[in-house]
Protein backbone atom coordinates (compact mmCIF):
# COMPACT_ATOMS: atom_id res chain seq x y z
CA UNK A 1 0.00 0.00 0.00
CA UNK A 2 1.16 3.35 -1.02
CA UNK A 3 0.24 5.36 1.49
CA UNK A 4 3.20 7.56 2.60
CA UNK A 5 2.49 11.09 4.00
CA UNK A 6 3.00 13.74 1.61
CA UNK A 7 5.55 16.05 2.16
CA UNK A 8 3.40 19.66 1.99
CA UNK A 9 5.15 23.09 2.97
CA UNK A 10 2.95 24.15 5.80
CA UNK A 11 3.17 27.70 6.89
CA UNK A 12 5.50 27.44 10.11
CA UNK A 13 7.69 29.31 12.13
CA UNK A 14 10.93 28.00 13.59
CA UNK A 15 12.60 28.85 16.62
CA UNK A 16 16.52 28.01 16.71
CA UNK A 17 17.05 27.89 19.95
CA UNK A 18 15.17 24.78 19.97
CA UNK A 19 12.99 23.50 23.23
CA UNK A 20 14.10 21.93 26.31
CA UNK A 21 11.73 19.16 27.05
CA UNK A 22 10.05 17.99 30.39
CA UNK A 23 12.48 14.99 30.14
CA UNK A 24 15.03 16.40 29.95
CA UNK A 25 16.08 16.12 26.59
CA UNK A 26 16.69 19.64 23.99
CA UNK A 27 15.59 19.77 21.12
CA UNK A 28 17.88 21.76 19.22
CA UNK A 29 15.50 23.41 16.58
CA UNK A 30 11.58 24.17 16.72
CA UNK A 31 9.35 24.48 14.11
CA UNK A 32 5.82 24.96 14.81
CA UNK A 33 3.48 24.90 11.71
CA UNK A 34 0.61 26.93 12.73
CA UNK A 35 -2.91 28.14 10.75
CA UNK A 36 -4.72 31.63 11.86
CA UNK A 37 -8.14 33.05 10.91
CA UNK A 38 -9.59 36.84 11.72
CA UNK A 39 -7.61 39.36 12.17
CA UNK A 40 -5.54 40.89 15.74
CA UNK A 41 -6.38 43.52 16.98
CA UNK A 42 -4.25 46.52 17.67
CA UNK A 43 -3.84 45.57 21.57
CA UNK A 44 -3.08 42.32 20.67
CA UNK A 45 -6.31 41.47 23.17
CA UNK A 46 -8.46 39.19 20.57
CA UNK A 47 -6.60 36.13 20.28
CA UNK A 48 -8.24 32.36 20.82
CA UNK A 49 -5.62 29.71 20.47
CA UNK A 50 -7.77 26.49 19.90
CA UNK A 51 -6.07 23.19 21.07
CA UNK A 52 -6.42 20.35 18.50
CA UNK A 53 -7.03 16.10 19.99
CA UNK A 54 -4.95 13.12 19.30
CA UNK A 55 -5.17 12.93 15.40
CA UNK A 56 -6.57 16.88 14.77
CA UNK A 57 -4.35 19.69 13.13
CA UNK A 58 -4.03 23.35 12.41
CA UNK A 59 -6.26 23.07 9.86
CA UNK A 60 -9.34 23.84 11.88
CA UNK A 61 -11.97 25.93 9.85
CA UNK A 62 -10.51 25.85 5.90
CA UNK A 63 -10.20 22.67 3.45
CA UNK A 64 -7.21 20.25 4.58
CA UNK A 65 -4.03 19.98 2.21
CA UNK A 66 -4.05 16.69 2.47
CA UNK A 67 -7.53 15.25 2.09
CA UNK A 68 -8.87 17.73 0.43
CA UNK A 69 -12.26 17.61 3.35
CA UNK A 70 -13.06 20.81 4.93
CA UNK A 71 -11.72 21.91 8.93
CA UNK A 72 -12.43 19.68 11.56
CA UNK A 73 -14.05 22.61 13.75
CA UNK A 74 -15.75 23.86 10.20
CA UNK A 75 -19.18 24.25 12.23
CA UNK A 76 -17.35 26.24 15.07
CA UNK A 77 -15.12 28.08 13.63
CA UNK A 78 -15.42 30.82 10.91
CA UNK A 79 -17.18 34.31 10.25
CA UNK A 80 -20.14 34.73 12.76
CA UNK A 81 -19.80 31.74 14.10
CA UNK A 82 -19.59 30.10 17.71
CA UNK A 83 -16.39 31.15 17.35
CA UNK A 84 -16.40 33.95 15.14
CA UNK A 85 -13.86 34.88 13.24
CA UNK A 86 -14.92 37.96 12.15
CA UNK A 87 -14.37 38.84 15.99
CA UNK A 88 -11.71 36.87 17.72
CA UNK A 89 -7.84 36.44 16.14
CA UNK A 90 -7.85 32.17 15.98
CA UNK A 91 -4.54 30.57 16.11
CA UNK A 92 -3.81 26.55 15.78
CA UNK A 93 -0.81 24.67 15.77
CA UNK A 94 0.12 21.58 15.11
CA UNK A 95 1.06 19.96 18.22
CA UNK A 96 4.93 19.13 19.25
CA UNK A 97 5.08 15.71 17.83
CA UNK A 98 2.89 15.80 15.25
CA UNK A 99 3.27 15.16 11.45
CA UNK A 100 1.98 18.62 10.02
CA UNK A 101 4.37 20.49 9.99
CA UNK A 102 5.22 20.62 13.58
CA UNK A 103 8.53 19.38 15.05
CA UNK A 104 8.03 15.29 15.46
CA UNK A 105 9.00 11.93 14.19
CA UNK A 106 9.01 13.27 10.66
CA UNK A 107 11.28 15.84 11.31
CA UNK A 108 15.11 15.76 10.57
CA UNK A 109 16.75 14.68 13.99
CA UNK A 110 19.34 17.36 15.44
CA UNK A 111 22.69 17.17 13.74
CA UNK A 112 22.50 13.54 12.72
CA UNK A 113 21.35 12.26 9.34
CA UNK A 114 18.00 10.99 8.72
CA UNK A 115 14.94 11.96 10.59
CA UNK A 116 14.13 11.43 14.24
CA UNK A 117 11.73 8.45 14.15
CA UNK A 118 11.51 6.51 17.23
CA UNK A 119 14.19 8.33 18.46
CA UNK A 120 12.24 11.47 18.89
CA UNK A 121 12.39 12.23 22.59
CA UNK A 122 9.19 11.77 24.94
CA UNK A 123 6.98 14.50 24.62
CA UNK A 124 4.39 15.95 27.23
CA UNK A 125 1.32 18.03 26.95
CA UNK A 126 3.03 20.04 29.05
CA UNK A 127 5.83 19.78 26.22
CA UNK A 128 3.48 20.58 23.77
CA UNK A 129 1.55 23.71 25.52
CA UNK A 130 5.58 25.08 25.50
CA UNK A 131 5.69 25.13 21.89
CA UNK A 132 2.41 26.77 21.46
CA UNK A 133 3.35 29.92 24.06
CA UNK A 134 6.39 30.50 21.69
CA UNK A 135 4.37 31.00 18.92
CA UNK A 136 1.64 33.05 21.04
CA UNK A 137 4.64 35.20 21.96
CA UNK A 138 6.17 35.35 18.02
CA UNK A 139 2.75 36.64 17.73
CA UNK A 140 3.34 39.45 20.30
CA UNK A 141 0.47 38.38 22.69
CA UNK A 142 0.85 38.68 26.00
CA UNK A 143 -2.82 37.58 27.14
CA UNK A 144 -4.92 34.96 24.98
CA UNK A 145 -8.34 35.74 25.31
CA UNK A 146 -9.66 32.12 24.98
CA UNK A 147 -7.44 28.75 25.05
CA UNK A 148 -10.07 26.36 24.12
CA UNK A 149 -9.77 22.61 23.10
CA UNK A 150 -11.46 18.96 22.69
CA UNK A 151 -10.29 15.71 24.20
CA UNK A 152 -6.62 15.67 24.00
CA UNK A 153 -7.08 19.59 23.07
CA UNK A 154 -8.68 20.18 26.63
CA UNK A 155 -5.88 18.51 28.38
CA UNK A 156 -3.57 21.16 26.74
CA UNK A 157 -6.07 23.75 27.64
CA UNK A 158 -5.68 22.77 31.43
CA UNK A 159 -2.15 22.75 31.17
CA UNK A 160 -2.09 26.21 30.07
CA UNK A 161 -4.51 27.48 32.84
CA UNK A 162 -2.58 25.88 35.32
CA UNK A 163 1.25 26.82 33.80
CA UNK A 164 0.14 30.30 32.53
CA UNK A 165 -3.02 31.73 34.36
CA UNK A 166 -1.80 35.45 33.26
CA UNK A 167 -1.74 34.62 30.03
CA UNK A 168 -5.09 32.98 29.79
CA UNK A 169 -8.35 34.71 29.81
CA UNK A 170 -10.63 32.18 29.94
CA UNK A 171 -10.63 28.44 29.22
CA UNK A 172 -12.93 26.05 27.62
CA UNK A 173 -11.76 22.52 28.17
CA UNK A 174 -14.13 20.21 26.28
CA UNK A 175 -14.73 16.37 26.53
CA UNK A 176 -11.46 16.48 28.38
CA UNK A 177 -9.99 15.34 31.72
CA UNK A 178 -6.99 16.12 34.17
CA UNK A 179 -5.30 12.45 33.48
CA UNK A 180 -5.58 9.64 31.44
CA UNK A 181 -7.58 7.11 33.10
CA UNK A 182 -6.62 3.36 32.98
CA UNK A 183 -9.66 2.73 30.54
CA UNK A 184 -7.98 5.57 28.27
CA UNK A 185 -4.52 3.80 28.20
CA UNK A 186 -5.67 0.47 27.57
CA UNK A 187 -7.16 1.75 24.38
CA UNK A 188 -4.61 3.63 23.36
CA UNK A 189 -2.44 0.87 23.79
CA UNK A 190 -4.10 -1.62 21.97
CA UNK A 191 -3.47 0.88 19.12
CA UNK A 192 0.46 1.39 19.59
CA UNK A 193 0.36 -2.62 20.01
CA UNK A 194 -1.20 -2.59 16.69
CA UNK A 195 1.64 -0.47 15.34
CA UNK A 196 4.23 -2.70 16.84
CA UNK A 197 2.82 -5.58 15.27
CA UNK A 198 2.63 -4.44 11.70
CA UNK A 199 5.80 -6.08 10.12
CA UNK A 200 6.18 -2.60 7.65
CA UNK A 201 6.33 -0.90 11.10
CA UNK A 202 9.89 -2.32 11.25
CA UNK A 203 10.94 -1.22 14.48
CA UNK A 204 9.77 2.21 13.62
CA UNK A 205 12.51 2.61 10.87
CA UNK A 206 9.74 2.14 8.23
CA UNK A 207 10.45 5.74 7.00
CA UNK A 208 13.73 4.66 5.50
CA UNK A 209 12.31 2.19 3.01
CA UNK A 210 8.89 3.17 0.80
CA UNK A 211 6.55 1.30 3.20
CA UNK A 212 4.37 2.48 6.00
CA UNK A 213 2.99 0.46 8.78
CA UNK A 214 -0.37 1.15 7.05
CA UNK A 215 -2.46 -1.74 8.35
CA UNK A 216 -1.08 -1.19 12.30
CA UNK A 217 -2.09 2.33 11.90
CA UNK A 218 -5.55 1.44 10.77
CA UNK A 219 -6.51 -1.04 13.22
CA UNK A 220 -5.26 1.73 15.64
CA UNK A 221 -7.65 3.77 14.59
CA UNK A 222 -10.26 1.79 13.82
CA UNK A 223 -10.52 0.52 17.99
CA UNK A 224 -9.79 4.75 18.87
CA UNK A 225 -12.67 5.41 16.26
CA UNK A 226 -14.87 2.96 18.29
CA UNK A 227 -14.23 5.10 21.34
CA UNK A 228 -15.11 8.36 20.16
CA UNK A 229 -18.60 7.41 19.19
CA UNK A 230 -21.63 5.53 21.41
CA UNK A 231 -23.78 2.45 21.10
CA UNK A 232 -26.51 4.38 20.09
CA UNK A 233 -24.64 6.06 17.77
CA UNK A 234 -23.13 2.94 15.94
CA UNK A 235 -26.89 1.41 16.41
CA UNK A 236 -28.67 4.57 14.48
CA UNK A 237 -25.89 4.15 11.53
CA UNK A 238 -25.76 0.69 11.26
CA UNK A 239 -27.77 -1.28 13.28
CA UNK A 240 -26.70 -4.59 12.34
CA UNK A 241 -27.36 -3.95 8.09
CA UNK A 242 -25.46 -5.68 5.87
CA UNK A 243 -23.72 -4.04 2.77
CA UNK A 244 -25.16 -4.86 -0.64
CA UNK A 245 -27.00 -8.03 0.99
CA UNK A 246 -30.52 -9.43 -1.25
CA UNK A 247 -31.23 -11.56 1.60
CA UNK A 248 -30.54 -13.04 5.01
CA UNK A 249 -26.60 -11.95 5.54
CA UNK A 250 -24.50 -15.31 4.83
CA UNK A 251 -20.75 -15.54 6.62
CA UNK A 252 -19.29 -13.77 2.92
CA UNK A 253 -21.36 -10.65 3.92
CA UNK A 254 -19.68 -7.77 5.31
CA UNK A 255 -21.59 -5.36 8.08
CA UNK A 256 -22.12 -1.76 7.27
CA UNK A 257 -20.39 -1.19 10.54
CA UNK A 258 -17.34 -3.26 9.56
CA UNK A 259 -17.11 -1.39 5.81
CA UNK A 260 -17.43 2.01 7.56
CA UNK A 261 -14.72 1.23 10.33
CA UNK A 262 -12.13 -0.09 7.42
CA UNK A 263 -12.50 2.93 5.55
CA UNK A 264 -11.80 5.17 8.68
CA UNK A 265 -9.00 3.43 9.24
CA UNK A 266 -7.80 3.31 5.46
CA UNK A 267 -7.90 7.06 5.03
CA UNK A 268 -6.07 7.88 8.31
CA UNK A 269 -3.13 6.75 7.06
CA UNK A 270 -2.98 8.17 3.82
CA UNK A 271 -2.68 11.62 6.84
CA UNK A 272 -1.11 10.60 9.59
CA UNK A 273 1.97 8.88 10.59
CA UNK A 274 2.68 6.01 12.56
CA UNK A 275 5.34 7.19 14.66
CA UNK A 276 3.65 10.39 15.74
CA UNK A 277 0.81 8.22 16.88
CA UNK A 278 2.53 6.78 19.17
CA UNK A 279 4.41 9.61 20.50
CA UNK A 280 0.77 11.61 21.01
CA UNK A 281 -0.39 8.66 22.25
CA UNK A 282 2.03 8.43 25.20
CA UNK A 283 1.96 12.13 25.80
CA UNK A 284 -1.99 11.82 26.88
CA UNK A 285 -1.08 8.82 28.93
CA UNK A 286 1.84 10.26 31.07
CA UNK A 287 -1.16 13.72 31.51
CA UNK A 288 -1.94 13.96 35.14
CA UNK A 289 -2.33 17.50 35.68
CA UNK A 290 -2.62 16.98 39.78
CA UNK A 291 0.71 14.87 40.04
CA UNK A 292 2.70 17.79 38.86
CA UNK A 293 0.80 20.02 42.17
CA UNK A 294 1.34 17.05 44.94
CA UNK A 295 -1.52 15.14 43.50
CA UNK A 296 -3.91 17.81 44.27
CA UNK A 297 -5.57 19.25 41.62
CA UNK A 298 -6.86 22.05 43.16
CA UNK A 299 -3.39 23.58 43.78
CA UNK A 300 -2.91 23.57 39.75
CA UNK A 301 -5.22 26.40 39.84
CA UNK A 302 -4.59 28.38 43.28
CA UNK A 303 -5.20 31.85 42.98
CA UNK A 304 -6.61 31.64 39.24
CA UNK A 305 -7.97 34.46 37.51
CA UNK A 306 -9.12 32.84 34.70
CA UNK A 307 -13.09 32.39 33.53
CA UNK A 308 -13.39 28.76 32.93
CA UNK A 309 -16.42 27.01 30.95
CA UNK A 310 -16.11 22.99 31.10
CA UNK A 311 -18.49 20.94 28.80
CA UNK A 312 -19.22 17.56 28.44
CA UNK A 313 -21.16 14.97 26.23
CA UNK A 314 -24.02 12.56 28.20
CA UNK A 315 -22.90 9.93 25.77
CA UNK A 316 -19.24 10.49 25.53
CA UNK A 317 -17.62 7.49 27.60
CA UNK A 318 -14.12 8.11 26.30
CA UNK A 319 -14.00 11.17 28.57
CA UNK A 320 -17.25 10.85 30.89
CA UNK A 321 -18.77 13.59 32.16
CA UNK A 322 -17.55 12.52 35.84
CA UNK A 323 -14.23 13.38 34.95
CA UNK A 324 -15.42 17.35 33.56
CA UNK A 325 -16.78 17.43 36.80
CA UNK A 326 -14.12 16.55 39.13
CA UNK A 327 -12.12 18.73 37.58
CA UNK A 328 -15.20 21.32 37.86
CA UNK A 329 -14.91 20.80 41.69
CA UNK A 330 -11.37 21.27 41.99
CA UNK A 331 -11.96 24.39 40.08
CA UNK A 332 -14.61 24.92 42.97
CA UNK A 333 -12.02 24.12 45.34
CA UNK A 334 -9.84 26.94 44.32
CA UNK A 335 -12.48 29.16 44.14
CA UNK A 336 -12.04 29.63 40.66
CA UNK A 337 -14.91 31.27 37.98
CA UNK A 338 -16.85 28.04 36.69
CA UNK A 339 -19.10 27.12 34.24
CA UNK A 340 -19.59 23.57 33.69
CA UNK A 341 -23.03 22.01 31.78
CA UNK A 342 -22.88 18.70 29.87
CA UNK A 343 -24.60 18.79 26.94
CA UNK A 344 -26.90 16.14 26.19
CA UNK A 345 -26.06 14.25 23.19
CA UNK A 346 -26.17 10.49 21.43
CA UNK A 347 -23.11 11.16 19.39
CA UNK A 348 -20.56 10.07 21.84
CA UNK A 349 -16.89 11.78 22.67
CA UNK A 350 -16.97 12.57 18.54
CA UNK A 351 -20.15 14.93 19.88
CA UNK A 352 -17.60 18.30 19.90
CA UNK A 353 -16.87 17.76 16.38
CA UNK A 354 -20.49 17.69 15.09
CA UNK A 355 -23.33 19.27 14.92
CA UNK A 356 -24.72 19.82 18.59
CA UNK A 357 -26.68 23.05 18.60
CA UNK A 358 -26.88 23.48 22.15
CA UNK A 359 -22.71 23.01 22.64
CA UNK A 360 -22.64 25.78 20.08
CA UNK A 361 -24.97 27.79 21.62
CA UNK A 362 -23.36 27.77 24.74
CA UNK A 363 -19.76 27.90 23.46
CA UNK A 364 -20.66 31.28 21.83
CA UNK A 365 -22.90 32.14 25.30
CA UNK A 366 -19.51 31.84 27.37
CA UNK A 367 -17.31 33.31 25.08
CA UNK A 368 -19.58 36.53 24.55
CA UNK A 369 -20.22 36.65 28.35
CA UNK A 370 -16.35 36.83 28.76
CA UNK A 371 -15.63 39.23 26.09
CA UNK A 372 -18.18 41.35 27.89
CA UNK A 373 -15.90 41.07 30.96
CA UNK A 374 -12.63 41.64 29.10
CA UNK A 375 -14.01 44.72 28.06
CA UNK A 376 -13.50 43.45 24.19
CA UNK A 377 -15.64 45.33 21.69
CA UNK B 1 -34.11 24.66 40.94
CA UNK B 2 -36.74 26.26 40.00
CA UNK B 3 -39.37 24.61 42.23
CA UNK B 4 -43.28 25.52 41.66
CA UNK B 5 -43.94 26.49 44.45
CA UNK B 6 -45.85 29.52 43.90
CA UNK B 7 -47.22 31.45 41.07
CA UNK B 8 -43.98 33.21 39.94
CA UNK B 9 -44.80 35.01 36.41
CA UNK B 10 -43.09 33.72 33.71
CA UNK B 11 -42.34 35.89 30.51
CA UNK B 12 -39.61 38.77 30.52
CA UNK B 13 -36.47 37.65 32.15
CA UNK B 14 -33.26 39.07 33.44
CA UNK B 15 -35.13 42.61 34.09
CA UNK B 16 -35.41 43.21 38.00
CA UNK B 17 -38.98 44.20 37.91
CA UNK B 18 -40.11 40.94 36.71
CA UNK B 19 -37.81 38.97 39.05
CA UNK B 20 -39.64 36.75 41.44
CA UNK B 21 -40.37 38.55 44.47
CA UNK B 22 -38.46 36.45 47.06
CA UNK B 23 -35.37 36.80 44.06
CA UNK B 24 -36.05 40.87 44.36
CA UNK B 25 -36.01 40.78 48.06
CA UNK B 26 -32.67 38.95 48.59
CA UNK B 27 -30.92 41.28 45.45
CA UNK B 28 -32.02 44.47 47.91
CA UNK B 29 -30.01 42.62 50.73
CA UNK B 30 -26.98 41.87 49.07
CA UNK B 31 -24.24 44.62 49.27
CA UNK B 32 -22.68 45.80 45.35
CA UNK B 33 -19.51 44.72 44.68
CA UNK B 34 -19.85 41.31 46.38
CA UNK B 35 -18.96 38.33 46.17
CA UNK B 36 -22.18 35.69 45.80
CA UNK B 37 -23.36 32.28 45.07
CA UNK B 38 -27.25 31.27 43.84
CA UNK B 39 -27.39 27.89 45.22
CA UNK B 40 -30.55 26.94 42.54
CA UNK B 41 -29.75 29.61 40.06
CA UNK B 42 -32.56 28.60 38.19
CA UNK B 43 -31.91 30.39 34.81
CA UNK B 44 -29.78 32.82 36.15
CA UNK B 45 -31.64 35.59 36.66
CA UNK B 46 -30.25 36.78 40.20
CA UNK B 47 -26.84 36.31 38.97
CA UNK B 48 -27.20 38.51 36.28
CA UNK B 49 -29.33 41.00 37.94
CA UNK B 50 -26.65 41.23 40.71
CA UNK B 51 -24.24 41.46 37.84
CA UNK B 52 -25.67 44.11 36.18
CA UNK B 53 -26.88 46.64 38.95
CA UNK B 54 -24.32 45.70 41.35
CA UNK B 55 -21.42 44.94 40.05
CA UNK B 56 -21.30 41.39 42.01
CA UNK B 57 -18.89 38.32 40.97
CA UNK B 58 -22.04 36.54 41.03
CA UNK B 59 -21.92 32.57 40.38
CA UNK B 60 -24.56 29.94 39.98
CA UNK B 61 -25.20 25.87 40.88
CA UNK B 62 -28.12 24.51 39.04
CA UNK B 63 -29.46 20.96 39.15
CA UNK B 64 -31.78 21.07 35.72
CA UNK B 65 -29.59 20.89 33.24
CA UNK B 66 -31.50 22.55 30.82
CA UNK B 67 -31.43 26.05 32.88
CA UNK B 68 -27.78 25.47 32.81
CA UNK B 69 -27.16 25.51 29.50
CA UNK B 70 -29.76 28.25 28.98
CA UNK B 71 -27.00 30.04 31.60
CA UNK B 72 -24.17 29.58 29.98
CA UNK B 73 -25.92 30.49 26.37
CA UNK B 74 -26.30 34.00 28.03
CA UNK B 75 -22.73 34.02 29.00
CA UNK B 76 -23.79 33.63 33.19
CA UNK B 77 -21.05 31.21 35.41
CA UNK B 78 -23.24 28.49 36.34
CA UNK B 79 -21.88 24.70 36.90
CA UNK B 80 -24.23 21.74 37.28
CA UNK B 81 -24.52 20.32 40.36
CA UNK B 82 -26.92 20.63 43.26
CA UNK B 83 -27.08 21.93 46.94
CA UNK B 84 -26.23 18.70 48.74
CA UNK B 85 -23.02 17.42 46.95
CA UNK B 86 -21.73 20.48 45.30
CA UNK B 87 -20.68 22.85 48.22
CA UNK B 88 -18.40 20.43 50.23
CA UNK B 89 -15.24 21.34 47.76
CA UNK B 90 -16.00 25.23 47.89
CA UNK B 91 -12.85 26.55 50.29
CA UNK B 92 -13.69 28.42 53.54
CA UNK B 93 -15.08 31.60 53.39
CA UNK B 94 -15.11 31.97 49.12
CA UNK B 95 -17.88 34.15 49.21
CA UNK B 96 -19.50 37.02 50.97
CA UNK B 97 -23.29 36.07 50.43
CA UNK B 98 -24.99 32.29 49.53
CA UNK B 99 -28.25 32.36 48.40
CA UNK B 100 -30.45 29.45 48.65
CA UNK B 101 -34.02 30.46 47.38
CA UNK B 102 -36.88 28.30 47.32
CA UNK B 103 -34.64 24.90 48.06
CA UNK B 104 -34.03 24.15 51.21
CA UNK B 105 -37.72 22.43 51.54
CA UNK B 106 -35.99 20.37 48.67
CA UNK B 107 -32.55 19.52 49.89
CA UNK B 108 -32.08 15.98 51.50
CA UNK B 109 -30.03 17.19 54.49
CA UNK B 110 -31.15 21.06 55.22
CA UNK B 111 -29.05 20.87 58.25
CA UNK B 112 -26.07 20.29 56.40
CA UNK B 113 -26.61 22.12 53.04
CA UNK B 114 -27.07 25.25 55.50
CA UNK B 115 -23.67 24.33 57.53
CA UNK B 116 -21.95 24.34 54.16
CA UNK B 117 -23.56 27.50 53.41
CA UNK B 118 -22.41 29.28 56.27
CA UNK B 119 -18.78 27.82 56.14
CA UNK B 120 -18.21 28.93 52.20
CA UNK B 121 -19.94 32.26 52.85
CA UNK B 122 -20.18 35.27 54.95
CA UNK B 123 -23.55 35.32 55.16
CA UNK B 124 -26.50 32.67 53.93
CA UNK B 125 -29.73 34.22 52.82
CA UNK B 126 -32.24 31.55 52.52
CA UNK B 127 -35.96 31.63 51.47
CA UNK B 128 -38.52 29.23 51.72
CA UNK B 129 -42.10 28.57 51.60
CA UNK B 130 -44.05 28.69 55.02
CA UNK B 131 -45.55 25.26 55.94
CA UNK B 132 -47.05 27.07 59.30
CA UNK B 133 -49.47 29.43 56.98
CA UNK B 134 -52.59 29.38 58.01
CA UNK B 135 -54.62 28.18 54.98
CA UNK B 136 -52.04 25.17 55.29
CA UNK B 137 -52.50 24.16 58.91
CA UNK B 138 -56.81 24.77 57.81
CA UNK B 139 -56.92 22.16 55.25
CA UNK B 140 -55.05 19.77 57.21
CA UNK B 141 -56.86 20.16 60.31
CA UNK B 142 -60.22 20.31 58.47
CA UNK B 143 -59.76 17.95 55.17
CA UNK B 144 -57.30 15.58 57.18
CA UNK B 145 -55.38 15.66 54.33
CA UNK B 146 -51.92 17.01 52.83
CA UNK B 147 -52.71 20.53 51.67
CA UNK B 148 -52.89 22.54 48.75
CA UNK B 149 -52.42 25.48 48.37
CA UNK B 150 -50.79 27.71 45.52
CA UNK B 151 -47.47 27.68 47.26
CA UNK B 152 -47.55 23.82 47.75
CA UNK B 153 -48.76 23.05 44.94
CA UNK B 154 -48.24 19.48 43.96
CA UNK B 155 -49.85 16.64 45.58
CA UNK B 156 -47.48 14.76 48.66
CA UNK B 157 -46.48 11.76 45.95
CA UNK B 158 -45.21 13.83 43.22
CA UNK B 159 -43.62 17.06 45.08
CA UNK B 160 -39.66 17.26 45.35
CA UNK B 161 -40.30 19.57 48.59
CA UNK B 162 -39.40 16.85 50.92
CA UNK B 163 -38.48 18.76 53.74
CA UNK B 164 -41.07 21.53 54.54
CA UNK B 165 -40.45 23.09 57.33
CA UNK B 166 -42.52 26.63 59.03
CA UNK B 167 -40.77 29.99 60.26
CA UNK B 168 -40.43 28.69 63.89
CA UNK B 169 -39.12 25.58 62.82
CA UNK B 170 -36.62 27.95 61.15
CA UNK B 171 -35.91 29.88 63.78
CA UNK B 172 -35.39 26.73 66.45
CA UNK B 173 -33.10 25.12 63.60
CA UNK B 174 -31.02 28.62 63.59
CA UNK B 175 -30.74 28.63 67.43
CA UNK B 176 -29.69 24.88 67.62
CA UNK B 177 -27.08 25.44 65.17
CA UNK B 178 -25.91 28.80 66.80
CA UNK B 179 -26.80 30.97 63.96
CA UNK B 180 -27.40 34.55 64.47
CA UNK B 181 -30.81 35.90 62.28
CA UNK B 182 -29.45 38.86 61.27
CA UNK B 183 -32.44 39.74 59.13
CA UNK B 184 -35.68 38.04 58.44
CA UNK B 185 -39.27 38.77 57.18
CA UNK B 186 -42.36 36.95 55.84
CA UNK B 187 -44.52 38.03 52.49
CA UNK B 188 -47.66 36.97 51.36
CA UNK B 189 -48.56 35.37 48.00
CA UNK B 190 -48.89 38.77 46.75
CA UNK B 191 -45.48 40.19 47.37
CA UNK B 192 -46.73 42.23 50.38
CA UNK B 193 -44.59 42.17 53.59
CA UNK B 194 -46.25 40.95 56.36
CA UNK B 195 -47.27 43.37 58.48
CA UNK B 196 -45.94 40.90 61.65
CA UNK B 197 -42.98 41.84 61.33
CA UNK B 198 -42.37 42.11 65.38
CA UNK B 199 -43.99 38.98 65.97
CA UNK B 200 -42.72 35.13 64.25
CA UNK B 201 -46.15 33.49 65.77
CA UNK B 202 -48.00 35.69 63.92
CA UNK B 203 -45.70 35.60 60.55
CA UNK B 204 -45.88 32.10 60.98
CA UNK B 205 -49.42 31.82 60.69
CA UNK B 206 -49.67 34.88 57.72
CA UNK B 207 -46.63 34.65 56.12
CA UNK B 208 -46.82 32.66 52.93
CA UNK B 209 -43.29 32.74 52.24
CA UNK B 210 -39.88 33.80 54.64
CA UNK B 211 -36.46 34.96 54.03
CA UNK B 212 -33.64 35.04 56.29
CA UNK B 213 -30.30 36.41 56.57
CA UNK B 214 -28.07 34.45 58.30
CA UNK B 215 -24.78 34.70 59.92
CA UNK B 216 -22.07 32.33 61.92
CA UNK B 217 -21.87 33.56 65.63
Amino acid sequence: MDTALPDILHQHVTFDDGLMLECGQALGSLTVAYRTYGRLNADCSNAILICHALTGDQYVAETHPVTGKGGWWDLVVGPGLSIDTDRFFVICSNVLGGCMGTTGPRSPRDGGEGLWGTDFPPVTVKDMVSAQKRLVEHFGISRLFAVIGGSMGGMQVLQWAASYPDMVFAAVPIASAAYHSAQNIAFNEVGRQSIFSDPDWQAGRYWQGDKVPARGLAVARMVAHITYLSEEALTRKFGRRVRGAQSLPGFADMFEVESYLRHQGSTFVRRFDANSYLTITRATDYFDLAEEYGGDLRAAFKGTRTRFCLMSFSSDWLYPTAESRSVARALNGAAANVSFVEIASDKGHDAFLLDEPDFHRALAGFLAGCAEHAGLP
Amino acid sequence: MDLPVDGAPEGVRYVAKNMRLDLRLIAEMIAPGTRVLDIGSGDGTLIDHLYRTKGCDARGIEIDMAEVTRSVVHGLPVMHGDADSDLAQYPDGAFDYVVLSRTLQAVERPRQVLAQMLRIGTRALVSFPNFGHWLVRWQLLWSGRMPMTSVWARPWHETPNIHPCTIRDFFVLCAEEGYVVEKWLAVDEAGQRSPHRRSAALANLFGEQALFQLRRR
